[in-house]
């Protein structure tokens, strides 16, 4: 028993602490070095922040260059899918656009009268958008995020918007100089105050890990109260990062809260990063 | 083919392919979400790191993962150390599983790997939610261990092939 026993702490020893020919760091050295590399990430001086900033940028960079193969793949796969149903797509939007020029001509008219009622309450809202180019799009298990050409050298802030033509697709959540890291609405860590039209429910969207954003926080609302099947999501303008209206997604009231994004996060290329401020505010 | 392996280039290339290829997955993030198909992900770098250290470590030093590592954690987007402590609590494993087997088994090795994964992404799991507070999806982990768990023997068969060619070449140039 006594050898068994010391076979295995031998075994451990050598697995820890020995070095091939080849290695010059212990496993143990290299192991203390990454916890003693998570304590220091967890806190916020100034060198460290400096050193993860120049690191993120080189790597950002890096990893852009390095998945140029893979985005050139994914472009085929997508080109390949839109070729196949493009008699399908075709015969859609004709229907849409013959409904959209009559939403059109309807929206112009309420945009008019809602900017001259916001001027006589003094709540015009000014915004600034940077346009900026998606680095890296890793849909990934883990983190929903996607990374952007644009970072304090532009006057990205933390908090900013993101938006895809004119959906809501998440917000800034780390700067660097060159760049900078969106969250998507997708990711769990995920939470943006919105209303439900055309009740103004208020809400809070919150993402699921998926490509499905789901309802939470909100008073129930009978199904009999509603007219329409589906309710269409926009941002409260809660919190004052986001304008309020900015379109979210859809919801089917049979869905159990599950909220479809108007936007595919999985085929963001270029996107605006934008600021507001109210009438008041300076 | 004799002309090629004579090639000092491709010598090179070969015997530093393991390295080049866990540099290009974690600077790429292999994922094969675009696919489409839901859930759908597997670790591609654990299957690498736990082939490499096991059967030929001499193709994929410990400070490399280590830097593979911090590469990783930048490109995903979570906090700097996470992912090399994982990589190299899996080569620990490899390595006590070197010390202790005196000839491989393709089975044993299959299943010691479902332990290591279960093990390093339970530690990532942790770290993520109660250290970092962090929001994690712990069914995309579970199939994440389950893929890479599956995929092992089809890496196994290509990433021996590569090995019998590194070490052929390296009795070629004995």
């Amino acid at each position: 028993m006594a050898t068994g026993r010391d076979d295995f702490i031998i075994a451990i020893r050598s697995a820890f602490l020995k070095k091939k020919d080849k290695q010059k760091f212990s496993l143990l050295t290299l192991i203390f070095l990454s916890i003693f590399v998570i304590v220091l990430s967890n806190f916020n001086f100034k060198a460290i922040q400096f050193v993860k900033l120049g690191i993120n940028e080189v790597i950002y960079r890096s990893s852009y260059i390095a998945s140029i193969p893979e985005n050139k793949l994914k472009e085929i796969n997508s080109k390949l899918k839109s070729h196949i149903s493009l008699y399908e797509n075709h015969q859609k939007k004709l229907i849409e656009v013959e409904n959209s020029y009559q939403l059109k001509l309807q929206n112009e008219f309420l945009t008019s009268e809602n900017e001259r009622l916001r001027e006589l309450l003094d709540e015009s809202i000014n915004s600034q958008e940077i346009f900026a180019k998606v680095l890296i799009d890793k849909d990934s298990p883990y983190l929903k995020s996607v990374v952007l050409n644009k970072g304090t050298k532009d006057k990205v802030k933390i908090g900013m918007a993101v938006i895809d033509g004119a959906y809501l697709v998440g917000q800034i959540i780390e700067i660097n100089y060159t760049n900078s890291r969106a969250l998507l609405l997708s990711d769990l860590n995920s939470k943006i105050p919105s209303v439900l039209a055309p009740n103004d429910v208020q809400t809070v969207v919150s993402g699921t890990g998926k490509n499905y954003g789901i309802i939470e926080h909100t008073q129930y609302v009978s199904k009999k109260d509603i007219n329409e099947k589906e309710r269409v999501v926009y941002t409260s303008g809660l919190g004052g990062l986001f304008k309020p209206g900015i379109p979210i997604g859809k919801m089917n009231i049979n869905s159990n809260g599950v909220v479809n994004f108007f936007s595919d996060f999985t085929q963001l290329s270029y996107v605006k990063i934008v600021s507001y401020k109210s009438g008041g505010e300076e | 083919m004799s002309s090629l392996n004579k090639s000092s280039f491709s010598r090179i290339l070969l015997s530093y392919l393991p390295l080049i290829i866990l540099f290009f997955s974690v600077f790429n993030e292999f994922d094969f979400n675009y696919l489409k198909l839901d859930y759908f992900a597997f670790n591609f770098v654990h299957l690498l790191i736990f082939f490499w250290t096991l059967r030929n470590p001499d193709q994929l030093g410990y400070l490399a993962i280590f830097f593979a590592g911090l590469i990783n954690d930048v490109v995903v987007g979570i906090p700097i150390g996470i992912s090399s402590f994982c990589y190299l609590i899996l080569c620990s494993v490899t390595a006590y599983i070197r010390n202790i087997t005196l000839t491989p088994n393709f089975m044993k090795d299959w299943i010691s790997l479902l332990f290591t994964i279960l093990l390093i992404n339970s530690i990532q799991v942790i770290i993520l939610d109660l250290v970092f507070l962090i929001k994690v999806d712990y069914t995309n982990y579970l199939i994440n261990s389950g893929f890479t768990f599956l995929f092992y023997p089809i890496f196994f068969v290509i990433f021996n092939f590569l090995n019998g060619r590194i070490s052929y070449q390296k009795n070629d140039q004995i």
